[in-house]
C-alpha cells in the first residue's frame, strides 16, 4: 500500500510538472499528455501480449500514471485550440461537446476502475486492460484524425 | 445538308443505344448456383467472414457498440468526394432489410454488384472486392446473416446525394465492364504458393476489401492495382489513409506479430490507437479467427513495396 502511495505521489509530481511547463498553450499540453499515455501502454501491451514477463507493480504504475494525466483530459481542448500545432483534434470535439465529453468521462470510469482493481496475476490485469484499452480507439474513432 | 442531319441523328442514336447495351447489369448465370444448391452452409465460416469482411462497419447503425453490431439497420450516412451515400439496412427483416431475398439476388449484389430490381449499386458497395468472394463463402456469410436478429424499429436511411455526373446509375454498368474483376491483385507467383500468404490475399483482396480506402484510385476511379495499398487521400475527409505496404513509409517498421496485434487491439507498435474508420474495422477484425490476422499481416509483410505517392 505504502508502494501504491508513493507511485500516486510521484506520478502526480511529474503529471503536474507537464502541466505547469505548457499551461498556456492547450495544444502542445494534451499533445504531451497522450505521450503520458503511449508510454504507460509501452509497459502494458507488452505484458497483455504476453512478450513481456507480468510485473503487477509496473502495470499499477503505468495505470496511476494515465489516471492521473487523465483527470484534466477534457479541459485542454478549449474553445480556440481548434487548429495549429499539427493537431490531429477534429472539429467534432467542438461540435459534439456532450458526446467527447462522455467519451472522457468513461475513460476517466475505467482508469478509476483500474488503479483499484486486483491486477496480482496476468488473468486478473487482461480483462481490466482490455476495459482501459477499449477507449483509446473508441474516442479515437471519432475524435481524431488518422495519422498521415 | 438535309443528310448530314440524317446522319448525325443515326449516329447519335446508334451511342445511346450501344451506352444502354453496354451499361446493362450482368447478372450471375442460373447454372452458377448448382454450386450453392450441393454446398451444406456452414455458419462459423460465414461469420468469420461478416467479421472479417466488416458489414457491420457500415450497415449496422451509427455508433452501435457490442453485440449492436450484428444489428444491420443500416442509417449510416457515408461521405465521399462524389456526395453523400445512404447505407441501406440488411437484417433479416423482409421489409427494412433483404429478408425477401433470394440466394441469388445475395450473389448478384455481392459478385456483380446488381440490385435484385436490376439496378447497378454504386461502388461504394465494396463489391469490386467482394466480387473475388467465391459462392461457397457467400452461401456460408449468406447463412449466417439470416440468423441475426431483426432491428425493433426501422432505421432512417439518408438520402443518396451525389453530384453530376455520378449521380447517373446507369453508367456503372460501364465501369463494372472496365474494372469488375474476380482475379486476384497480387499475382500467385509473389506469394510463391504460400496457404497462409494466399489466406491473407483472398482476406485483404476479398471480404475485408482493404484496398478500397488503402489504394490510390486512377483516372477512372477504380482502385490502382500498380499502387497497391500505398496510401489514398481519406475519402470521408481530413487527412490520409496510409500506406500498408512493407515500404519504409508504410508498415517497414512493423514486425509480422505488430500487424496481427494491431488489427485485434488498436494499437500501433507506437502505442497510438487507430482512429478514424480504422477503429470500427478493427472491432470487427478482434471477432475475426487469430490465424486470419496472422495471414492479413503475412500478406502485407509480403506484397511489392511501394512508396507514398
Amino acid at each position: 500500500m505504502l508502494l501504491r502511495t508513493l507511485t500516486i505521489a510521484a506520478t502526480m509530481l511529474a503529471t503536474g510538472a507537464t502541466v505547469s511547463i505548457a499551461q498556456d498553450d492547450p495544444i502542445a499540453e494534451r499533445q504531451e499528455t497522450m505521450k503520458t499515455m503511449g508510454r504507460s501502454m509501452r509497459v502494458l501491451v507488452p505484458m497483455a501480449r504476453g512478450q513481456a514477463d507480468y510485473d503487477a507493480e509496473a502495470a499499477l504504475a503505468a495505470f496511476v500514471q494515465m489516471n492521473d494525466a487523465a483527470q484534466n483530459y477534457g479541459d485542454l481542448f478549449p474553445e480556440g485550440s481548434e487548429t495549429g500545432g499539427d493537431t490531429r483534434a477534429k472539429p467534432e470535439i467542438w461540435s459534439d461537446r456532450e458526446g467527447f465529453d462522455a467519451a472522457v468521462a468513461a475513460f476517466k470510469d475505467d482508469l478509476a476502475m483500474a488503479v483499484s482493481a486486483d491486477i496480482g496475476s496476468l488473468d486478473a490485469f487482461r480483462p481490466v486492460f482490455g476495459a482501459v484499452a477499449q477507449n483509446c480507439g473508441d474516442c479515437h474513432e471519432d475524435y481524431q484524425v488518422p495519422e498521415n | 445538308m438535309r443528310r448530314l442531319t440524317v446522319w448525325m441523328v443515326l449516329i447519335a442514336t446508334a451511342g445511346v443505344a450501344a451506352f444502354w447495351l453496354l451499361s446493362a447489369p450482368v447478372r450471375l448465370a442460373a447454372t452458377d448456383l448448382a454450386v450453392f444448391e450441393a454446398h451444406e452452409p456452414d455458419l462459423a465460416n460465414g461469420e468469420n467472414l461478416f467479421w472479417a469482411g466488416g458489414c457491420a462497419s457500415c450497415h449496422a447503425a451509427p455508433d452501435a457498440e457490442g453485440d449492436a453490431r450484428s444489428i444491420l439497420s443500416g442509417g449510416l450516412a457515408l461521405e465521399s468526394p462524389y456526395g453523400v451515400f445512404g447505407v441501406p439496412g440488411i437484417s433479416p427483416d423482409p421489409d427494412t432489410g433483404i429478408g425477401g431475398w433470394s440466394f441469388y439476388d445475395f450473389a448478384n449484389a455481392m459478385k456483380r454488384g446488381v440490385a435484385p430490381d436490376g439496378r447497378h449499386y454504386y461502388p461504394s458497395f465494396p463489391y469490386a472486392s467482394y466480387a473475388k468472394m467465391p459462392l461457397t463463402d457467400l452461401a456460408d456469410l449468406w447463412a449466417y446473416l439470416k440468423t441475426l436478429p431483426v432491428p425493433d424499429s426501422a432505421a432512417e436511411i439518408p438520402q443518396t446525394q451525389l453530384s453530376f455526373p455520378f449521380n447517373m446509375r446507369r453508367g456503372i454498368g460501364l465501369w463494372k465492364r472496365v474494372y469488375l474483376d474476380e482475379g486476384p491483385v497480387v499475382a500467385d507467383d509473389a506469394l510463391g504458393d504460400d496457404p497462409v500468404l494466399t489466406r491473407g490475399r483472398y482476406l485483404v483482396e476479398g471480404p475485408g476489401h482493404c484496398g478500397e480506402c488503402h489504394t490510390p484510385r486512377n483516372i477512372g476511379l477504380a482502385m490502382d492495382g500498380s499502387r497497391w495499398l500505398a496510401g489514398a487521400p481519406n475519402p470521408e475527409g481530413e487527412g490520409r489513409v496510409p500506406n500498408i505496404t512493407g515500404h519504409a513509409d508504410g508498415l517497414a517498421g512493423w514486425t509480422a506479430d505488430d500487424i496481427a496485434y494491431g488489427l485485434e487491439s488498436g494499437f500501433t507498435p507506437a502505442f497510438d490507437s487507430m482512429g478514424g474508420s480504422m477503429a470500427s474495422v478493427v472491432k470487427n477484425l478482434a471477432n475475426a479467427a487469430a490465424e486470419d490476422r496472422a495471414a492479413i499481416a503475412a500478406y502485407l509483410k509480403a506484397i511489392p513495396e511501394i512508396p507514398d505517392g
